[in-house]
């Protein structure tokens, strides 16, 4: 999961920056404190308002006393809401902010832990001052507004390979684990209860049937808060996966035991037919909310179809019907997570096909950006609504129920993965049900449903929040910091931080080929022939409806290619093309290493035709470069309908035929190159540090001509013979009428038959150029066909 | 090879047979007639590699053929999972059997390095299902990821350089990612099992 978090500021700031910014965290509190108890006046107040205002405007009539016209007058009630959300979405931000300057904090105490302590210093705050807290986290506001971009960031992102070859696994763990986790609580919290000693305690009047569902709330493992201490300990993919795909799919669970538990514990008696629906409820909320979280998926997928001419609107499609697969699954009472998972999941490959670069870039950081501050505001309301919420502490009834967690994760997972094992191919070794059984966090949804709970109908609710609290205190604190320790001490495989490689995916695809084939062999309908038939049925049906245009062929493979190259290049021109490499190992290995040599001419005084001089195809590189540079300073500005059709978006198709054009070109220019007699220039001539110089933007000199590619002043190399000036009219006749893309790589000559001497002169950009995974066309004569037809 | 149950064994045999038509040997032809693996792009480089004596670890080469029980065995054998026994050594030559069951199937000719046209020639089977575009886009392809491993394995090459061909160790180095011996393998049946519905027109 890309992390949330950004990186560390340099230490080399100094120590008055985290001083000035714990300044202005105080500073911020305090007037968060002071002005909240301002506000804490909810709306009969307002409307209280608005009638002596309505009063005084009737008396006014009879009366007519003059006032003073208010040149400047306080209004604080017209703005309160938004005034406060505002506040409390900035102190969530600014703590973050303040968190990340302060260096050595973060990487001890995980985040979420900081931020239940902010929330309880301003509760603190609050309540010293007298005031009553906001009721913070009411549970229409956290699982309507706070829960489901966190939600959604998690299904858009999930890595869809490891989490279905994990999911037999994971269905296990969220099912099986939680409804054992459940009843193995709520059942022997019950037992304790009971064998209370003689003093009538209050324990004693708990029901069992309470107490299942106060089991029910606590035993599900909480997404949030899994993701808020996970992302920051890079464990390896599978126990992420575990773990997070878990706590996501327990949501089921969660959903119908609270349901089942909270209707019969009025009644106060449980049937074999009311379990029994209870497994049927079960199975409608699951698959219920997956299929209302696929049909918005695929509507989304659908609209993007369309949305080639309203590149601006985009991502709103995305959020939106993410969003309403959530609320129309939340009104059915179905499960709104396991709907939003599945709306993310299923429109994502359709609709980034279909998407511009940019409004995928939005996406990812607006999804971002929003289920960060949710999961930073979700952690201080925690704080705060701890100092608010009512109390009812006992000892028993919380350190049994914390204890009784912990013993019921660490059987239940070692249990279920004995179970597990015997299925699975890849095992689950014994530090791996470490990570998952320690792993187990419990978060705010579980205090959300403890808050929830009917007063009346539940007479020990406040002992319930005061044990839910403790829990999720105990998890979130304990088990949050001790995790990366751990984690070190038990040298738990972690991420794989490397990219993935063009040869990597060749052989994914190969591999599933090849075991779909040996499958077919063996004569077994494994689950690698049911994965190719759904593949070819994507491909058959579902691509044509949900993508648009060329974009619904195009082979995986060549759509990881295409990726990797824009990548490649949007990199390079960021750089500035200057001297930094792009690719993670600088090398000097060019095409033309790897093409096979041509068989020297038989006749050893006649050589092949003289190819490009090495400094002409530096020249000619450079060019390409510069131009590249400035038709991003082009971009005019944009209306708020429209964008200018981006340089980068045209469509791969566009692409390659400017690829052809360029090889076209390239070809004319090798045959021009008998007339070129300037030698190439000295590495250390002025011009070439002008040039390396020149490829940074800031230090372009060049004065942009308004509708056409602007004209290179000719000082890249010193006598300019006409001709050679003739070969760059000659770019930048061809490359004046299309908006460049992205940079082509310059022919390759073909090995062996560069003039020698000239090896050196800029090995720099030529390294550069090089990375480039675009070969572009061998130079062999014989080669006959165009790169595209 | 000797790691199969007997079960498996059997039910392998069971097939073998339907394959063969009962006979004592299968050919191209029956493995050929499979329908299922019509729809495999890459399925004359598996029917290959049964037949390939690479893969029979007698240090012979060329190919069968027709091959027998033993031989399909063998080749089968190379798609077992390791088990939470195996230790770490055992995957090593595990991997390394499996990567070499692989680069076997690029090496056609056999001289020790996947050439780029070899690999070229890989890259276009795989995308050989998806039509025109899957034609043009392999050369290049082929190419970036030739390219890619001599970047990886051979840093620095002077522009005149020749990298001749992926060896075994620079396969290996470029896919030590995938973690071969968990990712190549297929479910044995231990039980027997009826839904032999393919090759029902050998059998």
């Amino acid at each position: 999961m890309p992390s949330r978090t950004c990186s560390h500021s340099p230490s080399g700031f100094g120590k008055s920056l985290p001083e000035q910014g714990l300044l202005l965290l105080v500073v911020l509190v305090l007037l968060e404190g002071s002005v909240l108890p301002l506000g804490a006046a909810s709306s009969p107040d307002v409307s209280h308002q608005d009638d002596s205002h309505n009063h005084k405007v009737a008396d006014h009539g009879v009366n007519a006393t003059k006032k003073v016209f208010p040149v400047l007058d306080v209004d604080y009630h017209h703005i309160q809401t938004p005034f406060e959300i505002s506040l409390w979405v900035l102190l969530a931000s600014l703590m973050k902010l303040g968190f990340h300057l302060i260096p050595r904090l973060s990487s001890i105490v995980p985040e979420s832990c900081l931020l239940i302590v902010v929330g309880l210093l301003v509760g603190g705050l609050i309540k010293l001052a007298g005031e009553q807290v906001p009721p913070v986290l009411d549970s229409r506001l956290f699982f309507l507004c706070l829960l489901p971009p966190i939600i959604l960031d998690a299904g858009y992102f999930l890595p869809i390979r490891p989490f279905m070859e994990n999911v037999g696994t994971i269905l296990m763990f969220a099912v099986v684990g939680t409804v054992w986790n459940a009843f193995f609580v709520g059942g022997l919290l019950y037992a304790v209860c009971q064998i209370q000693p003689a003093n009538p305690s209050s324990l004693h009047s708990i029901e069992l049937l309470h107490c299942l569902l106060f089991g029910s709330i606590i035993s599900a493992v909480d997404p949030v808060a899994v993701l808020a201490v996970f992302e920051e300990i890079h464990i390896n993919e599978l126990l992420h996966i575990l773990v997070f795909g878990e706590s996501l799919l327990n949501d089921a669970v969660t959903v119908v035991l609270y349901h089942l538990f909270v209707e019969y514990a009025g009644v106060g008696t449980v049937t074999v037919m009311d379990g029994f629906l209870g497994v049927i409820s079960f199975l409608v909320v699951a698959l219920g909310g997956v299929l209302v979280g696929a049909i918005y998926g695929i509507l989304a997928a659908f609209t993007s179809r369309f949305t080639s001419h309203t590149r601006v609107i985009e991502p709103l499609f995305v959020f939106v019907y993410s969003y309403m697969a959530y609320l129309s699954a939340e009104m059915f009472h179905l499960s709104g997570i396991m709907a939003l998972i599945a709306c993310g999941a299923v429109m994502r490959p359709y609709v980034e096909a279909n998407i511009s670069h940019k409004s995928h870039t939005t996406i990812k950081y607006f999804l971002k950006m929003w289920s960060s501050v949710s999961e930073t505001l979700i952690f201080i309301f925690l704080g705060v609504a701890t100092v608010d919420g009512p109390h009812s502490w006992n000892w028993t009834f919380v350190t049994v129920t914390v204890i009784l967690c912990l013993v019921a994760r660490v059987i239940g997972v070692v249990g279920l993965t004995y179970i597990i094992n015997k299925f699975r191919i890849v095992k689950l070794t014994t530090k791996d049900q470490f990570i998952v059984a320690y792993g187990g966090l419990r978060g705010a949804i579980a205090f959300s449903l403890g808050f929830l709970l009917d007063q009346n109908q539940f007479a020990h609710r406040k002992m319930f929040l005061t044990a839910i609290i403790t829990v999720i205190f105990f998890t979130v604190f304990v088990q949050g910091m001790t995790i990366k320790p751990l984690v070190e001490l038990l040298a738990v495989k972690k991420k794989q931080e490397a990219k993935r490689s063009i040869n990597e995916e060749i052989h994914t695809q190969f591999l599933d080929h090849l075991l779909t084939g040996i499958e077919d062999i063996c004569g077994h309908y494994g689950h690698h022939h049911w994965k190719d038939k759904l593949n070819r049925f994507n491909k058959k049906y579902v691509k044509k409806c949900l993508i648009a245009g060329e974009r619904s062929k195009e082979p995986q493979l060549i759509a990881f290619y295409h990726k990797m190259e824009m990548k490649q290049a949007i990199e390079l021109v960021e750089s500035g093309g200057g001297v930094k490499l792009p690719s993670a190992v600088p090398s000097t290995v060019s095409m033309q290493n790897i093409q096979p040599k041509k068989p020297p001419p038989a006749k050893a005084a006649e050589r092949a035709l003289p190819q490009l001089p090495k400094g002409r195809e530096e020249e000619i590189r450079k060019i390409l470069r510069s131009n590249l540079q400035r038709t991003r300073q082009r971009l005019r500005s944009y209306n708020r309908h429209t964008l200018v059709a981006d340089p980068y978006e045209d469509g791969f198709s566009d692409l390659l035929i400017k690829k052809q054009k360029m090889i076209e070109l390239e070809k004319k220019i090798k045959e021009m190159n008998n007339y070129l007699t300037v030698p190439a220039a000295p590495p250390d001539s002025p011009t070439m540090c002008r040039a390396r110089l020149a490829s940074d933007p800031q230090a372009y000199s060049m004065k942009p001509v308004s509708d056409s590619v602007p004209v290179i002043q000719v000082d890249l190399a010193s006598p300019q013979s006409p001709d050679s000036v003739n070969v760059m009219d000659e770019f930048r006749r061809a490359n004046q009428e299309e908006d460049q893309g992205l940079m082509m790589k310059p022919p390759q000559g073909s090995s062996g038959s560069n003039k020698p001497g000239e090896a050196d002169t800029t090995r720099d950009q030529q390294r550069l150029m090089r990375c480039l995974s675009d070969p572009g066309p061998s130079a062999d004569e014989d080669e006959d066909e165009p790169f595209l037809p | 090879m000797s790691d199969f149950s007997v079960e498996q064994i059997k039910n392998l045999h069971k097939r073998f047979e339907q394959l063969s038509g009962n006979e004592e040997t299968i050919s191209r032809e029956n493995l050929e007639n499979i329908p299922a693996l019509a729809n495999n792009p890459i399925r004359r480089q598996i029917i290959g590699a049964f037949f390939d004596k690479r893969n029979q670890h007698q240090n012979e080469v060329g190919s069968f053929e027709e091959i027998g029980f033993e031989q399909f065995l063998m080749v089968m054998s190379h798609f077992r999972p390791p088990t939470l026994k195996t230790t770490e050594e055992e995957r090593e030559t595990m991997r390394k059997e499996k990567l070499r069951f692989l680069f076997n199937m690029h090496d056609t000719d056999n001289d020790g390095t996947i050439t780029l046209e070899e690999y070229r020639k890989a890259v276009e089977e795989l995308l050989s299902k998806s039509g025109a575009i899957g034609q043009e886009a392999a050369k290049a392809i082929a190419d970036a990821a030739m390219l890619e491993v001599a970047s990886t394995n051979v840093p620095h090459m002077a522009p005149d350089d020749f990298y001749e061909g992926i060896t075994f160790e620079h396969f290996e180095q470029i896919l030590k990612g995938l973690e071969m011996e968990s990712r190549m393998h297929i479910r044995f049946l231990d039980v027997d099992t009826t839904t032999m519905h393919c090759g029902r027109s050998t059998s």
